[in-house]
Order: structure tokens, then sequence, then C-alpha cells
């Protein structure tokens, strides 16, 4: 690119896609910027609605910005309602419904589409929970008093029969793996999460599938795959997302499980860039690609994307400790870091007492890659500094036992 | 230049203290400390980036 970039536009319009706007015109850009979003709605939050928003009471919806903000303070052409189709790397033009928008700085932040399960087509009473639609469906069955059936024991799952149970409904979690959460957190940690089930009233069933749904019209109740069934009024799906990435099919842009990028989360399409859970990209701290649908690197993306496609030659890698965080029952579990790891060390176990808090560290080679907290707020983020000055294990170790005994 | 949290909105996700950890710190009630009142010198950057990466836009600086 010759010329400075005379035209944004940002595909996807949650998180990722608003930072970049935003960071746009923080960095001083004053041309035209358009954000484009699939949904009818402003921008919103989403970890809410999974934690707050299904809560008795009246919900809040945690919008990011008003319309007059976006459109007024900002002169952001706001295109919302119709996803984009198509983007054209050649002619350097993103398709939404009929028209082509020409950019000479594309990011791609279109995120992840919830996985689904077959045989609950037409089925009332069956959602994923991403979007704000969909939680306003689950908090309506919860309002009306739902016997909830949640399928996948991972974050969002678990966060849904925290709400559910809050409520006193009844919730039965239906687990794939014999151990909830292996890939996310390893065995160890897995079977301790477990544990904040049990503890809490809700049935949770391992290592077992849904076989099939069964309703007329809606849903009324769950077969699995040991012959047993669960009567329902409401599931939810939580079985893991996929990268938004249909609409880039014969652009130019390569993908593999995500849009692949260079650590500068430079795309290699002329001016095309990628943020957020969509985005695959190099992140130097770990020397390796990782796509992430974390909260924190998709509003980091969003920005970062956007200042190295404003100034390329200062291009910045953009290097980063994952992190997440999850609120099941009155516990808080965070995570930083990376969990494939040699080895889980449970370095503080207060499972025992309520509100305990458990610390374990994960090692890769001989250096501090991931650490797990439970009820560890004031812990957690000293680990993800040691992580991030890449800290070897012994040391770690070291810390882990100073703050045991401090 | 003062740090102002506002505590209704702040649920101690730490992600400030990780950014700028001579600033913030949660303690083990899981109540966010300010380590500063004012911005230190040297470290408006990292500050900013705080005030940045909080999820629940609780952080910002008056004058």
């Amino acid at each position: 690119m010759g010329a400075s970039p005379e035209r944004i536009v940002v595909v996807g319009a949650s998180l990722a896609g608003l930072r970049a706007v935003e960071a746009a015109r923080k960095a001083g850009f004053g041309g035209p910027v358009t954000l484009i979003g699939a949904e009818d709605h402003l921008p919103y939050d989403r970890p809410p609605l999974s934690k707050a928003y299904l809560d008795e009471g009246d919900p809040v919806t945690p919008w990011f910005r008003t319309a007059d903000h976006l459109t007024g303070e900002l002169g952001i052409d706001l295109r919302l309602g119709t996803p984009a189709s198509a983007l054209d790397t050649a002619s350097r033009t993103v398709v939404v419904g009929r028209d082509e928008i020409p950019y000479d700085v594309a990011v791609i932040a279109t995120g992840a589409r919830p996985r689904t399960l077959p045989g609950a087509d037409g089925l009332a009473g069956v959602h994923t929970l991403r979007t704000l639609d969909d939680a306003r469906a689950v908090r309506a069955a919860l309002d009306a008093g739902a016997r909830t059936v949640v399928v996948g024991a991972g974050f969002i799952g678990s966060e849904v029969a925290s709400g559910a149970r809050k409520r006193g409904l009844p919730v039965t979690v239906v687990e794939a793996m014999p151990t909830p959460l292996v890939r996310a957190v390893g065995e160890a940690m897995g079977q301790r999460c477990a544990a904040l089930h049990r503890a809490n009233g809700t049935d949770l069933r391992c290592g077992v599938g849904v076989a099939g749904f069964e309703g007329d019209g809606r849903v009324e109740r769950v077969r699995l795959s040991d012959g047993t069934a669960v009567e329902a009024d409401l599931v939810v799906v939580g079985v893991g997302a996929q990268p938004a990435t249909g609409w880039l099919a014969g652009s130019g842009v390569t993908l593999d499980d995500g849009v692949v990028c260079d650590a500068t989360l430079a795309t290699g399409g002329p001016g095309v860039y990628a943020a957020g859970d969509v985005a695959r990209w190099h992140n130097p701290l770990f020397d390796r690609p990782m796509r992430l649908e974390h909260w924190t690197s998709a509003a980091e993306q969003g920005a970062a994307a956007v200042r190295n496609a404003l100034d390329p030659s200062a291009a910045r890698p953009y290097e980063t400790v994952p992190y997440f965080w999850s609120d099941w029952y009155d516990t808080r579990i965070q995570f930083v870091g990376v969990p494939t790891a040699d080895e889980v060390v449970v370095v503080e176990d207060g499972s025992g007492a309520a509100g305990g808090r458990q610390v374990a560290l994960y090692r890769e080679g001989d250096r501090l890659v991931g650490a797990l907290t439970v009820n560890g707020q004031s812990v957690i983020m000293k680990y993800r500094g040691l992580i991030m000055r890449r800290t070897s294990w012994a040391d770690a170790l070291d810390f882990a036992r100073a703050r045991r005994e401090a | 230049m003062e740090i102002i949290v506002d505590r209704a909105k702040c649920t101690s996700l730490g992600i400030c203290e990780s950014l700028a950890p001579d600033v913030f710190e949660v303690d083990d009630n899981g109540e966010l400390v300010l380590k500063a009142a004012t911005v230190p010198d040297g470290l408006r950057d990292d500050v900013e980036a705080a005030i940045a990466g909080c999820p629940t836009e609780a952080l910002r600086l008056r004058d």
C-alpha cells in the first residue's frame, strides 16, 4: 500500500470489531470507517449473557455504546442486521447485501458460531447461548421455571447451570467426556471443577452423550446414550464454537480453523487483518499459532490490528498470556496461559473448605506456562505476570511456596 | 492524574493488576486495592492499558 489508507471496513460488530473502530479514531484516523454487524443489535458484551443476565429480576442488557456515540461522536458508518457475504482481496471490497464497500484496510472480526446438535431443528426450547437473542430466550425459559438440561460441561454450560440453580431450578448437565473441561484445564482440575456442580445440587452426568431430543414442537425430554432420558423444558447446548469463516471462501485469505495471521495479525491479503475469536495468529510469547475465544484477547487484538494496519512499517507483534474467567455458583474460576502441559501440580488445595482457594500450575519443559485458580483472585494475576516474564518452573514453584507460607 | 475506581462496576477480574501491578492489586477478599492514588511517574501507558483492558469499564482518570 503506497499512500496512507483512506477507508477502513471492520467486519463483525462485537468486542473485537468495536475496539477496532475505536482504535482507528484514537489513532487519529479521520476517514470513513464502516462497522458491519450480522445482528440487528448495537454492539454488546457477551460474558454477562451467561452470568448476571440470567439472574432473577430485571435484566440489564450489556450494551457497550449508544448509537449516538458510535455514529455521532465517532462518526462510524454502522451497517447492522446483515452479515458480510464476501471479501474480495483483489478488488478490495466487502460485500454486504447488495452493496460492495471498498476498503484500504479491512479487519475481519466475525467471531465464532456455536456448534449445534443434530435432531433439534424445529424444536422449541433448544438453544445455544452466544447472542443477546439466545440469552433472552434462555432467560425467558428460566423465568418460566424450566427444568433445564445443559449439554456440555464447559464454561458456558456450567454458567447456565449455575444460573438455573441460583433460581432453585432442577438442572442436569450432560458431558460426553469422562471429565469436564479436560482440554481447557486438564484432568485434575477438571475433576475439581466438576465437584462444584455436585456440591451445588446440579446433576452432572459425565461420559454420556445425547442420543436425541423428544417433544411435540417443543422439547420435552432428552434421550441419552446410556439409555436413560431426562425431562426438560429448556435445553442449552454448550459444545464449543467454530470460527465464522464461511463467508471468506474464495477470498484469498488463508483459512485453517480460523483466519491465519502472522504475529502482527496481518492475514497476507493486502490491508487485511483479523482479530478476536476468528483469528489464528502467531503468539510470540508461546511461539505457536493460537486461536482464542477470550474477552481480553478479542479486545486487545481489535485495537492492535487497526494500529498495525494503519502503520504497517511500525507494526508490533501481538503477544499475550491468554486469560479467561468463569463464575460458577459463588466461585470464580480463572485461568492464565495454556493448558497443554507436561505436568500439572496443585500448589494450593483448599477444596475441603467452602470458598477455599485452589491453585494449579502448568509446566511445559522447564517453564511455567499456565495457572488455574479457584477463588484465587489475589494470586492469579501474579502468575500471569510470571508467565509473561517467561519464568522458569523452579522459580514458579518457589513463588507458590512463598505465597502459601505468607 | 487521579485514578478512579467505580466500585459498583468493578468485579475484581484483575486484568488491571496484570497490566500495571505497581498500581492495582486484588486482595485476598477479592477487592481491588489501589497502590497509588495518582498515576506514578513513568506508568502512564500501563495505567491507560489497564483502563482500556477493564472488561467492566470500572476505571478512569480524573485531572
